[in-house]
């Protein structure tokens, strides 16, 4: 087990989370995402269609992959669980709540498909399934992310928030900015 | 439907029409997709005597049920016509993300009729279909052309289309999707430049439903397992690449060199191998669209006379343009990797052909002056200048377009090309490696190895390992792997998941997929029925038991060096054998009673 994160430890935020940032206050794992193993063969989002409607249809997936063949760089997308949610702030009818384990979830019976969520999302991880009808978001599959299941590469991982993950998530960075920095010859 | 979206495309290029037609039930069943049915379509609506470059000829792009779904690989598609290079029925297939992005727009396949008056390019947007003008893009390479329909469509769309190669109908054109993926062998791309026909653009929001979602899951988690551990698939593939074969069958003796003149030992082999490319150019490993192996090679060459940056090449390519030229330039190789995906055109037939010129040049044959430079084996220089004449048919290039067994025979040496049925052979000796032999032989698009692959049992050990030097049982065990192949390129996923799965596995995935309670024999059956209209396609179009051999020098030619020494390929016997095992007369013929044993009218 990794020791509990310092709090200072997250001054700055993560990135693509605007606005203040508090600190969890339940140690959770989260989705990781690594670019640099990421192969951009989508199987993530032939597993979460699946596991989610029954059907395979990339485009209700609540994960996507954004493939640079330039850059020779693909970059799964998902929501990332934000701590101060903007999706659940702008929803009028309070169908968006954050639960104890940190997901962000959506309850269907009191979204009135207005789309204000959509529009909130500063990155974009919030969408209309044409499928269900209704408002979608990965919810981590109850603690059991199928795109982390058949990823693979290990590029999709769930993990405990700590300082070794931080620092890793840094590393990436670092890697992400090498691989595009290389194709621009 | 559960598995098919149950649809075609039905275009008309001389009217201009585009009809959506329901896909025939009982086809799907008894030819799956991919291949099998797309041969199907060919079967009953081309005349198998047609000229393959003239309008009455047909283009079919086909999916399998399993296209786009999670079975492991599942990227594929195949593109069928009648061949232009062999003159057999023809077809190859290739992964990426098109034929996934043709199903979620709601449609298994399409097929291509006549001959547009002017370039075209067809755009499919779900379930608006439309033809729209190619005139600025005719010329353009597979790169550009790709990026400018991008660009005029949605950047979330997908292409596949050809280059110059295509256009100019050069015998061996390839057609290009996501790029870098080629529907490579047999001459695809000069059917579509025949037809005018410059791209099929697609973008697809739609699903593929699945009868028993448990059952589907279940299976499809088996065979993740088994690829899981198999380590050609989980290491082998991911790490090196297709290319991972260079050494191996170099160490076995049965890497063709120079024009497979100087057997089957390249004593540079490691300077073109996989490992070599690792550590050199790659940059990235990539993935067709549901692949877990991601046997794609992003690379570049950073500097010097041969810079680029593309894909591959892969273990065929790096052959036919490294050790059949006796080139040991891996930068060069490369390039002329590249250059053969830019214009679209087979780098396998490319380099075999290049190689025979090598040859012709070294005897003599053909001058410096023809030519236009000094082209012997080993040249990095001409290697890759004749590759990029040849795609654009430019001087000498115009001969190379043809093939090396067309162009051989123009000055007279036709036992120079390295060819069965007119398709050149790839980078397997069957001198070495005897089930390879008679695969060429018997291959119903001529030389080729990936329907079959009979290395898999007689080099890898893959179920078992049997001695690649006796003839025993070799047929017996090629039919398997021949009908068993065809289920994978009909139910369309990619040939590399057999190293970890076989028919049963498909079974259990298409039980949950579609529903059917077939047996593993019936599957099978079905892999053999499509082998079975193949076969004859190429008798009805003139194709003979003749024509079921090999190049005089590895019937007669023994193997120099390595542990095949002193070997020719002993094809009489297992051609007998084979033929006897197929249910067919001493001609070669598919007997009565076998067609109507696969239902075949």
């Amino acid at each position: 087990m990794n020791p509990a994160p310092e709090k200072n430890l997250y001054k700055g935020g993560v990135a693509g989370v605007r606005g203040t940032w508090r600190p969890a206050v339940v140690m959770r794992k989260i989705l990781m995402i690594s670019p640099e193993k990421c192969t951009g063969c989508r199987t993530c989002e032939l597993a979460c269609s699946f596991v989610k409607t029954e059907v395979f249809n990339p485009k209700v997936s609540r994960i996507t992959v954004f493939a640079f063949d330039e850059a020779a760089v693909s970059v799964p997308m998902t929501c990332m669980q934000c701590d101060t949610p903007y999706c659940m702030k702008v929803c009028p009818t309070s169908a968006i709540s954050k639960t104890e384990d940190g997901v962000v979830k959506v309850n269907g019976e009191k979204c009135i498909g207005c789309k204000l969520c959509i529009a909130a999302c500063p990155l974009g991880n919030i969408t209309l399934s044409t499928v269900e009808g209704k408002i979608v978001k990965c919810d981590l599959c109850g603690g059991e992310p199928k795109c982390v299941e058949f990823c693979p590469t290990g590029a999709i991982e769930f993990k405990e928030v700590s300082p070794n993950v931080l620092e890793r998530k840094k590393a990436i960075a670092r890697k992400f900015k090498e691989l595009l920095g290389e194709a621009k010859e | 439907m559960f598995g098919w979206t149950g649809k075609i495309i039905r275009v008309n290029l001389t009217e201009g029409s585009i009809k959506v037609e329901n896909l025939k039930i009982k086809d799907a069943y008894e030819y799956l997709g991919g291949r099998g049915l797309g041969v199907k379509i060919l079967f009953d609506e081309v005349d198998p005597k047609v000229d393959p470059l003239s309008p009455e000829n047909k283009l079919i792009f086909m999916t399998g049920p399993l296209t786009g779904t999670l079975a492991p690989c599942s990227g594929r598609y195949e593109v069928v016509a009648k061949a232009p290079l062999t003159g057999t029925v023809g077809g190859a297939n290739s992964g990426g993300h098109f034929g996934p992005e043709l199903k979620f727009a709601g449609y298994d396949g399409i097929i291509f009729e006549g001959k547009a008056e002017k370039p075209v390019y067809l755009w499919i947007n779900d379930d608006k279909i439309e033809l729209r003008s190619a005139k600025h893009l005719w010329g353009k390479n597979v790169f550009d052309t790709t990026d400018e329909l991008l660009k005029e469509t949605s950047e979330d769309a997908r292409v596949a289309c050809i280059g110059p190669g295509g256009e100019k109908m050069v015998l061996f054109a390839t057609v290009m999707n996501d790029k870098h993926r080629a529907a490579g062998r047999s001459g695809m791309g000069a059917v579509m430049g025949s037809k005018n026909l410059k791209a099929v653009v697609v973008r697809g929001t739609g699903s593929i439903k699945v009868k028993d979602p448990n059952t589907f899951m279940n299976a499809v988690k088996e065979a993740y397992k088994k690829l899981k551990e198999q380590p050609v698939t989980s290491a082998g593939l991911t790490t090196y690449g297709t290319a991972i074969l260079i050494n191996i069958l170099n160490q076995v003796g049965s890497l063709p060199t120079r024009n497979w003149r100087d057997g089957g030992y390249f004593e540079y082999a490691e300077e073109i191998s996989g490992e070599a490319l690792r550590e050199k150019y790659l940059v990235k490993n990539k993935a067709c669209f549901g692949c877990p192996i991601a046997c794609g090679r992003v690379t570049r060459i950073p500097e010097g006379k041969f810079k680029g940056f593309g894909e591959g090449p892969e273990y065929e390519a790096a052959w036919a343009l490294g050790a059949d030229c006796g080139v040991r330039d891996l930068a060069a190789v490369t390039k002329a990797n590249f250059i053969c995906n830019e214009l679209g055109i087979d780098p396998i037939t490319m380099g075999a052909t290049i190689a025979c010129v090598m040859e012709m040049y070294e005897k003599g044959i053909i001058s410096k002056e023809e030519i236009g430079f000094e082209a012997p084996f080993g040249s990095a220089d001409a290697l890759v200048e004749l590759t990029r004449m040849a795609g654009l048919r430019e001087g000498f290039g115009d001969k190379l377009a043809l093939g090396s067994y067309r162009l051989a025979e123009l000055y007279g040496y036709p036992e120079l090309s390295m060819s069965v049925k007119k398709q050149e052979m790839p980078a397997y000796d069957g001198r070495g490696v005897q089930g390879m032999g008679l695969e060429y032989a018997t291959s119903n698009r001529g030389g080729c190895h990936v329907r079959g692959y009979m290395t898999s049992v007689e080099v890898l050990g893959i179920p078992v390992k049997l001695d690649p030097l006796v003839t025993t049982d070799k047929a017996k065990w090629l039919k398997a792997f021949q009908d068993a192949t065809a289920v994978v390129d009909s139910s369309n996923i990619c040939l590399f998941t057999t190293f970890a799965i076989g028919v049963p596995d498909i079974n259990a995935m298409m039980k949950g997929l579609v529903g059917w309670d077939y047996t593993d024999e019936d599957v099978l059956k079905i892999g053999e029925r499509i082998w079975n209209l193949e076969r004859l396609f190429n008798l009805n179009a003139g194709i003979t038991k003749d024509d079921d051999t090999l190049p005089p020098r590895l019937l007669t030619e023994p193997l120099k060096v390595g542990p095949a020494k002193g070997k020719v390929v002993e094809l009489d016997t297992m051609l007998k054998e084979y033929y006897e095992v197929r249910g067919w007369d001493e001609e070669g013929i598919p007997t009565e009673e076998k067609l109507k044993e696969l239902g075949i009218e």
